[in-house]
């Protein structure tokens, strides 16, 4: 895999909150009788990295074409850019990578792109960059069948950027790609938010939505079941409290923190806690008495969070 | 729409399947157009044989460039419209592409652009290369070269286009409507080598069947080349699917109806369908 030249870092620019994508009630219900998406609300604003979680056919893709307007609503409202999807003055200003990306494997990367530099409407010297962009320079004229994965992946990527679009539509995108590539992808994205375009990113790496988005939305079974920011999610983080005695210690801590925010779980204490006052607590508990054995902040993954909300739905199909 | 056009034939220009069925086309119309009339014909100083020396000279050009596009040029480009069609679908490159800028119907219609402007290439290279074959023909048989009028060199040219376009876009919608290229490919071809030919067997016995038959691609497309002299299958060694069973004009109308509705129908799909 090539070098990428991505290096700018996230979180520079952020503009005001300007709504870029707004779907209310979005439902699609196909034929045969399938509800793929149900009822979906989902706003996402200029200069914001999105992310779509979700369990496999729960909905993401479904969304993310009807958004574009490969696929007609069953019912709902859908504006994009201020355009109904599918509008060419929405489209001109939108970067798209649904599923896997699909090209004509007897072309060339170069030459792929070329094609959709004609069908954009942007000249044939946007191509190089953005393949400089994808890290593609070296193989651009590689046939698209003589691809890895992970180079397909990339010229998708390479092509969501011919436009310069102001909004991304990422459906997994580092699906197929190394560590490396990765690591990249998620620079690029970060980076695409602080440049002040909109980003809806769908993905399966919790890891990698953690690192990049700044609100997420949960999908299970067509429905949106949570919607937030990726600390919102994870909620406020616990301190473990290991102590002997464990009443002396609970007593003491109950004293300071509320006895709503001590809870007592098998041998140790749960404490709800502003960070700033573990030392506080600390010795509030040497003063009773107590043996510390440990201390340590509880947090829950992202990880945690999702399997927790979407074990309980049942998958539809997306 | 002139973006999709030139997104169109770059992508036409480089695809193999587009040169290989020209050269295919090509060397079908040279082997049974020339060589094999040629080596066979009773007047030739190479051999006696049944069809007269006479039409594969550049007086008989027209005729004998045409004879071929009601079914084997046909079916040729009928495979080029459904490849161009479902294999959009196959490797999920029209989604990539709906989602540029153009619309669906822009989209559309620059295929349609593209593949005319292909297919016009297709007719002008049989003419020129018809040319020059009848005019090696006639030099080597030491016969004057009588070229036929420019009207008739038109009027051929712009019948063998209508008679491609019709049958490339016939591949298309079965492409467009079957998602893809081998089912499509399929049912073309058993339209156009088998059904046609067995309604057209079994319509000098049903009333209602010949009605139907004169509105069938095929029937009308022989009339079509029929009508400009093309030898058909009634003149013992004519070639296949060339037959006068209506007239040139109402061939040609009826083929440009099809076109018409073929176009029409393709493009109601690409613009109504969810793309999956």
């Amino acid at each position: 895999m090539t070098t990428s030249i991505i290096e700018t870092q996230p979180g520079q620019g952020r503009q005001a909150a300007v709504p870029v994508v707004v779907a209310r009630g979005l439902t699609k219900r196909y034929r045969s009788g399938v509800l793929a998406v149900d009822a979906v609300d989902l706003q996402v604003n200029r200069g914001e990295v999105y992310g779509f979680l979700g369990p496999n056919g729960a909905g993401k893709t479904t969304t993310m074409r009807m958004l574009l307007g490969l696929i007609r609503p069953t019912s709902g409202s859908v504006t994009v850019l201020g355009q109904p999807p599918g509008a060419p003055a929405g489209l001109s200003r939108i970067g798209a990578l649904v599923e896997s990306p699909g090209f004509y494997p007897y072309l060339s990367g170069r030459d792929n792109l070329r094609v959709l530099a004609r069908y954009a409407g942007v000249p044939d010297s946007r191509v190089e960059e953005v393949l400089g962009v994808a890290g593609l320079s070296d193989r651009a004229g590689d046939t698209f069948a003589r691809y890895s994965l992970g180079m397909k992946q990339r010229l998708g990527v390479a092509s969501t950027l011919l436009n310069d679009p102001d909004l991304l539509v990422l459906d997994e995108p580092t699906n197929g790609l190394d560590p490396a590539g990765m690591a990249d992808m998620r620079r690029l994205i970060a980076r695409l938010g602080a440049e002040g375009r909109a980003v809806l990113l769908s993905s399966h790496q919790l890891g990698e939505v953690e690192q990049v988005c700044d609100r997420v939305g949960v999908i299970s079974g067509g429905r949106v079941i949570a919607e937030s920011t990726v600390a919102e999610l994870r909620g406020q983080a616990e301190l473990v409290v290991v102590a002997t005695p464990l009443a002396d210690a609970a007593r003491a801590a109950a004293a300071l923190l509320g006895e709503s925010a001590v809870q007592r779980r098998g041998d140790a204490l749960r404490c709800q806690i502003d960070p700033a006052r573990v030392g506080e607590l600390n010795r509030a508990l040497v003063r009773a008495g107590v043996d510390v054995t440990e201390l340590r902040r509880d947090e829950r993954s992202l990880e945690e969070v999702f399997l927790a909300m979407t074990t309980q739905e049942v998958p539809d199909v997306g | 729409m002139l973006a999709s056009v030139r997104a169109e034939l770059l992508k036409l220009r480089k695809r193999p399947a587009v040169w290989v069925l020209g050269g295919v086309w090509l060397a079908m119309l040279l082997t049974f157009g020339y060589l094999l009339p040629y080596f066979s014909s009773p007047d030739s100083t190479v051999g006696p044989g049944a069809s007269p020396l006479a039409e594969l000279l550049p007086g008989n050009l027209v005729a004998n460039t045409v004879g071929g596009y009601a079914l084997f040029g046909g079916a040729l480009v009928m495979i080029l419209g459904a490849l161009v069609a479902g294999s959009e679908y196959g490797w999920g490159s029209l989604k990539t592409v709906l989602t540029q800028r153009p619309g669906r119907l822009a989209v559309f219609g620059g295929t349609l652009a593209a593949l005319g402007t292909i297919l016009l290439a297709v007719v002008l290279v049989s003419f020129a290369v018809s040319a020059g074959a009848s005019a090696t023909l006639a030099a080597a048989e030491g016969l004057p070269i009588q070229w036929p009028p420019v009207a008739d060199l038109v009027q051929g040219i712009a019948a063998g286009w209508l008679v491609l376009g019709m049958w490339c876009l016939f591949g298309l919608l079965l492409g467009t409507l079957t998602r893809g290229t081998a089912l499509a490919i399929g049912l073309g071809l058993v339209w156009a080598l088998v059904v046609e030919n067995l309604i057209r067997a079994s319509a000098n016995a049903l009333e209602w069947l010949d009605a139907v038959q004169r509105v069938l691609p095929g029937v009308n497309a022989g009339s079509v080349v029929a009508a400009l002299g093309a030898r058909g299958e009634g003149d013992g060694d004519g070639t296949p699917g060339v037959a006068a069973i209506v007239s040139g004009t109402q061939g040609a109308l009826t083929v440009t109806a099809l076109l018409v509705v073929f176009a029409a129908a393709a493009a109601v799909l690409v613009q109504r369908r969810d793309v999956l």
